[in-house]
């Protein structure tokens, strides 16, 4: 691949990734599209939630699963950070906790590819003390 | 946090919730002076003087979740063990700047870390933000700005893994300039 430096090598590019982005849009439907969300407070940052969500991105694009990875702020689990949410289409989001590389792989491959579910899922209803 | 480029995440994320539109982030190493300065300036909402006040405070929060919030307070005390300071100003309706000071050669000043990486993230995730970032040097100077980047790529949507890639190789090709 050749090195980009400035836009006017980006603009070189732009048919290339044009061409990528138009064979997601084919099969695109936003409805069907899964959403992965990471939780990036300040303790999900220093438990290393960009690494995490780094890696996701990465892999959901090598593997050809058509995922939006996104962050949300805080979700108030700080005692499981890294905290990752997934939505699938039509589905309840489910947030995995603890979640390192070897987790993620594991929410690609057995959650998202076959709906297995996994360790360490926190419980939808678990509220915090101030809601209560 | 492990460094600097992670603390600059973390208060980002701050201006992204306040609702900004325009987001700066400025850094400028000196090694005559010995400094590393990083600002971060928003347009978002602002925060009146008495929460300007408290934010630094481990035991102020505006989050409803729990009762600390240790964001800023951590960036604060980074900068000021380094020898450096931290300041930060806010009006309500205008927007926000965080200033903080690092001693460059300080030994505890934390590295700065994978700001390409960070920069990445934070553009991929809040694509509809303008992000102005400027990285100087000692003179050298290398600039991002999603402005520019929009235009060329002409609505091809910048949270695309594809081309989140090629930004992000080609920032970090110009820091490596701009660093050595």
């Amino acid at each position: 691949m050749t090195k980009i430096k400035s836009l006017a090598d980006l603009k070189k590019m732009k048919s290339s990734l044009q061409s990528q982005v138009a064979l997601r849009e084919k099969s695109d439907n936003p409805e069907g599209r899964i959403l992965v969300r990471v939780g990036m407070g300040t303790s999900g940052i220093a438990s290393g939630a960009k690494q995490v969500m780094e890696f996701l991105i990465d892999e959901l694009e090598k593997r050809n699963v058509d995922a939006i990875v996104t962050q949300t702020g805080d979700m108030g689990y700080s005692y499981a950070e890294p905290t990752v949410e997934v939505t699938l289409p039509g589905q309840e989001p489910i947030v995995f906790g603890d979640v390192d590389q070897k987790k993620a792989d594991d929410i690609i491959e057995k959650y998202i590819k076959n709906g297995e579910l996994l360790d360490g899922i926190i419980p939808q209803n678990y509220e915090t003390i101030d809601k209560k | 946090m492990k460094d600097l480029s992670l603390h600059i995440l973390d208060v980002v994320q701050n201006s992204v919730s306040a609702g900004a539109k325009n987001i700066v982030v400025s850094i400028a190493e000196d090694t005559k002076k010995d400094t590393l300065t990083i600002l971060i300036q928003d347009d978002g909402k602002g925060m009146a003087p008495d929460v300007v006040a408290r934010v630094t405070d481990p035991y102020y929060t505006t989050r409803t979740t729990r009762h600390v919030g240790l964001g800023l307070p951590l960036f604060k005390q980074n900068a000021e063990m380094s020898d450096g300071l931290f300041h930060i100003e806010s009006q309500v309706g205008r927007g926000t700047v965080v200033k903080a000071v690092f001693g460059h050669s300080h030994i505890d000043r934390p590295p700065l870390g994978d700001m390409a990486g960070v920069l990445m993230m934070l553009v991929g995730s809040n694509p509809e933000i303008e992000y102005y970032y400027k990285h100087t040097k000692d003179g050298r100077e290398y600039v991002f700005d999603t402005r520019e980047v929009k235009e060329v790529l002409e609505g091809l949507p910048l949270n695309e893994p594809a081309v989140l890639r090629q930004l992000k190789e080609m920032v970090r090709e110009n820091l490596r300039e701009v660093e050595s």
